[in-house]
């Protein structure tokens, strides 16, 4: 499957969705802050790779799904809940190019100007995270090639 | 002051990478911006300006063990969304416990 941009499916998004995730992001980022100060950086650096979009983007999906097979006359929450899970897939390679983020970040900061880290550091997590999902999909791809010669 | 910029910053850089994974096709794609550092992009470049990068690198550092966390947590989520057959708001919301419990014993064990 080819990757696409859709812009239309932005507009499946009702607003109060966007509001709540507006909330709930600047929630985090400030008790991400407040943890900090209160404890420490050590202490507060795990909550900078805190699950902020997650939660809410896999509700959607299953929603969207849901509510799109409904349109099309089919009751079945079983596709709903099978897209969050490949939502859950890709957020969970994305967390390894979050964590060479804070590797990349770790490393350049005390050399590099902040910025520039910053920048260097969100091409990398971008760079892992795309090349770990072309290569889970070119294993399966494989995969599924060799099932379908072997029945 | 500095809090509700905070907020409004955080608002904004979460709301734009939640609005990319929206618009992409395939589901598995799009998750990987459910993954997106936006808490750090957000956060990062205040606290270099108040307190300074050495800070911010140490906080670096400790977003690994919490992206080793987040890695178990989307794991988990898929398996139970898709051989449980439990809904996604339950379970996104119940496991961020098991993220929680894995970025504090990391903490704990490789960091304190």
């Amino acid at each position: 499957m080819r990757i696409k941009f859709d812009v239309s499916a932005l507009r499946r998004t009702r607003w109060y969705e966007y509001a709540l995730r507006f909330f709930f992001g600047g929630a985090v980022t400030v008790a991400a802050g407040l943890i900090a100060k209160a404890y420490g950086p050590v202490f507060g650096g795990l909550f900078l790779a805190f699950p902020a979009i997650f939660p809410a983007s896999a509700t959607l999906v299953q929603k969207h799904e849901t509510e799109k097979k409904r349109k099309a006359g089919i009751i079945d929450n079983n596709r709903g809940r099978k897209a969050a899970a490949l939502d859950a897939r890709g957020a969970a390679l994305g967390s390894v190019g979050l964590a060479c983020f804070g590797i990349t970040l770790w490393r350049l900061l005390p050399r590099w100007n902040a910025g520039l880290s910053l920048v260097a550091a969100l091409a990398l997590w971008l760079v892992i995270s795309l090349l770990l999902w072309q290569l889970r999909r070119m294993h399966f791809g494989k995969q599924r090639v060799v099932h379908g010669a072997s029945t | 002051m500095q809090i509700a910029f905070r907020f409004f910053v955080g608002g904004l850089v979460v709301s734009f990478f939640a609005a990319i994974g929206d618009a992409l096709k395939p589901k598995s794609f799009a998750g990987l911006f459910g993954a997106a550092p936006s808490v750090a992009l957000a956060t990062i470049g205040m606290t270099v300006v108040t307190d300074g990068k050495a800070y911010a690198a140490l906080e670096a550092r400790s977003m690994i063990v919490g992206a080793c966390a987040f890695f178990i947590y989307g794991c988990l989520c898929m398996r139970l969304m898709a051989k449980r057959q439990m809904g996604a708001t339950a379970v996104t919301v119940s496991a961020l416990a098991i993220w929680l419990a894995c970025a504090v014993g990391g903490w704990f064990v490789f960091l304190r």
